[in-house]
Order: structure tokens, then sequence, then C-alpha cells
């Protein structure tokens, strides 16, 4: 498609469809990295590492941008966050590494499930995990035990599962520095399924550890030489803009369509990059 | 404060938690849109000095190297090319999860909670690996 578009043209639709992949990002709390990878590849025709180099530096904008929205709401733990950051980074660092050396086409092919999975997770709200648990021994020496205030005051959670919830955060960091992405959904999975954090907890949480996650995975990336300026400009300021456009238009909007709606495009989206990856095509 | 008598400080002995964190929140956000605005900048000025041939992304090339290391970047950015000021907006950009997990290391520092400083280094001691030497190939 960008064959016939010069320079200024290209980066405008670019920044275009980033912008609406922001704002609907931040509108199903889905963030808008997941869509700028197959956006970029799939309609731009851009290179699956030059599409992942702009999608990294595009999540640590909605990330840190977020912060203090999220911050002010105060239910973030930051030794649950800074405890699995560990496992994050290190996955990130790997998965980095790793990209460097798998053919596109098999990148191209995990992007696709992940993408799949994200679209299932994102139709299923989970339940708050029940009350009254017992504290776990690696919880209580790392001092990860902690409350959030509630409309019926304090509200004291014990962490649960500490080395599975390490474990897949590790896969998390994997993924966000092979794919480019903030892998929300498998974080959310690690804190609220297997350590058993209460969901608005985990959600600010794993706000601020997308941001480092992605961090780490975009300083390799940029020594790679894989973050193109021209290209992860328009990104960069179209995911910022709509991000920012979403939190605004949040209140009055009819999220739970819109999830619907954002769910079956990522799934569509999901299985275009899967059957050009098989093809040889990215 | 309009959560009321509960809405202050959450959790582990730290009196000035919250109010720590919101002030890097605000932090965070102002460090986000210095960076926007410097890619900004750089993005017009790289704009306005294009020509009519297409940017092709088809091929993979990766970036020349004065556009990939840190003192580089630093030093195209002095110069005021257009692509070094757009490289190094998206430093600063990459710098702001890093500052918050800096000042993470002073807070726990001044809760006396040092086992969280270590491992709160070893994350941090991992983001300055990456940005100055992981992935050098």
């Amino acid at each position: 498609m960008n064959s016939q578009l010069n320079t200024v043209e290209f980066t405008l639709v670019v920044a275009l469809g980033s912008f609406v992949a922001g704002m609907l990002g931040s509108l199903t709390g889905l963030g808008g990295g997941v869509v700028i990878v197959p956006l970029l590849t799939l309609v731009f025709g851009v290179d699956i590492r030059y599409a992942i180099g702009a999608s990294l530096v595009s999540v640590i904008a909605t990330s840190s941008g977020a912060a203090a929205a999220y911050l002010r709401e105060g239910y973030s733990n930051m030794r649950v966050g800074m405890f699995l950051e560990i496992a994050t980074t290190v996955g990130a660092v790997s998965g980095a590494f790793l990209a460097g050396y798998l053919h596109t086409s098999i990148i191209a092919i995990v992007f696709g499930v992940v993408l799949l999975y994200s679209a299932y997770a994102s139709t299923h709200t989970l339940a708050d995990p029940p009350e009254g648990m017992a504290p776990d021994r690696i919880a209580t020496v790392l001092r990860l035990d902690a409350s959030y205030p509630t409309a019926d005051g304090l509200k004291f959670y014990h962490v649960r599962r500490v080395p599975l919830g390490f474990g897949l955060m590790y896969v998390a960091g994997v993924l966000s520095g092979l794919l480019g992405i903030g892998s929300g959904a498998v974080k959310v999975l690690a804190m609220d399924q297997a350590m058993k954090i209460p969901f608005k907890v985990s959600t600010t949480t794993s706000n601020f550890m997308i941001g480092v996650t992605a961090a780490a995975s975009a300083g390799i990336y940029l020594r790679r030489g894989y973050i193109d300026p021209g290209l992860a400009m328009p990104v960069m300021l179209g995911v910022l803009a709509g991000a920012l456009v979403g939190a605004k238009i949040l209140p009055g909007a009819k999220v739970r369509t819109l999830r619907i709606v954002f769910g079956v495009v990522i799934a569509a989206l999901a299985v275009e990059m899967i059957l050009q990856g098989v093809r040889g095509k990215l | 404060m309009k959560k009321g008598e509960n809405g202050g400080a959450v959790v582990h002995g730290g009196v000035d938690d919250k109010s720590v964190e919101l002030f890097l929140g605000k932090l965070l956000r102002w460090g986000v849109l210095l960076a926007a605005l410097v890619v900004f900048v750089g993005g017009v000025w790289f704009l306005a000095e294009s020509n009519d041939v297409p940017q092709n992304y088809r091929t993979f090339r990766g970036e020349p190297a004065d556009l990939r290391a840190v003192p580089q970047i630093l030093h195209e950015a002095m110069v005021l090319r257009p692509l070094g000021l757009i490289q190094f907006g998206l430093l600063l950009l990459i710098a702001t999860p890093v500052a918050r997990v800096l000042f993470s290391v002073l807070g726990f520092a001044l809760e006396r909670d040092w086992m969280y400083v270590v491992l709160t280094l070893l994350v941090l001691g991992l983001l300055v690996y990456t940005l100055t030497s992981g992935g050098a190939s």
C-alpha cells in the first residue's frame, strides 16, 4: 500500500491509524500496542522488525503517560511490581535476543496466537479472588501482602503462588521482547489468576510493569537498529494522542460494545497474521 | 482525596508512599510530553526536508550506526539533525520508566527496606545494560 505514498502522506496515514489504535486500546483497556504490529505489517507492508520497534516505543508512551492517572487511584503494589519486574525484564532481554534469531514468519505466527488469546481474554472479565485466604510463605518473606482502599475501608489481601506468578511473568517478558507488545493479558493472568491479587491492584501494578518491561526490550531494539525514527515518530505521537483522547471520553463510552468490536477486529488480525506467517509472507 | 478517610496512603509503613507516587506520576507525564515534543519537532523538520521518494520499510536494512547507540544519538541531536532529534526524543521516552525505577530505589532506601533496594537495583542494572551494551551485533 505504501508504494504510491510519499513520505509525508505515509507519515500522516500511519499517524491516523495509530491514533485510532491508541484510542481503542485505551477505551478497551487492551492497550494500543496489540494492533500496531498487525496494522503496520498487514496494512502498510512494513517489515515486522521495524513494526515491533515502533510498537515498543508506543507501549512505553501509553504506560508512562497513564501512570499519573493510575497512581492517583492509589492501588498499585510497588513490591509486587518490582519483584515481578525482575522476571519480566530478564524475559524481555531473552525475547529481544530471540527476535534476532527467529525467522520473521515464526514471529508472525506467535504474534497471531498471542493476539487470539488477548482477544479471548478481553471478553472474559475475571472475578476477584475470595477473601480470607491463608498467607503464603514466600509472599510473607518478600513482604508482598498489602491492602488497598475500598468503599468499606482498607481491604487486606494475601499474595499467593509466587513461583507460578514469577514464571508466568517471565513468559510475559519474553513475549513483550519478542513481539513488541505490553503483554498485558499475560500479566493479568499471572497476577489475577495465579497470584490472586485483586483486580484493581493488578491492573494498576501491571501498567507500571508494562513500561519497564518495554523499556528493557526497547534498549536492545534500539541498539540492534530496529527502531526507525521516521516510522516510530508517527506511531508514537499517534498512539499517545489517541490514548489521551480515549481516556477523556472513557466515562461516557459504551465500553462493553467497544470491547466486543475490538475483540473481533483483533481476532481477525490474528488469523491474518498466522496465515501470512504460514505462507512466509511476513 | 475524595475517597474520604480511607483514601490516603496505601500499605507498608511508608507514610509518604502516596505523595511520592503522585509526584512520580506527574514527573512521568511531563517526561512523556517532553519526549513527544522533541519527537514532534524532529518529525516536522524531517518531513519538511523529505523528498517525493517513497519511504521503504518493506525491506529491513537496520538503522545506521549513528542512530543506534546512546552517545551517537546524543551527538546527532546536538548537531540538530532531524532524525537524530526524533531518536533523542525516543530515548527520553525510554528513560521515563527507567527514571521511575531509579526513584523506587530511593523510595525503598528511605523506608530502609534493603531487600527491595537490592531487588530494584537489579532491575535498574538490567535496564542500563540493555541501553548501553545489550544486543550489539
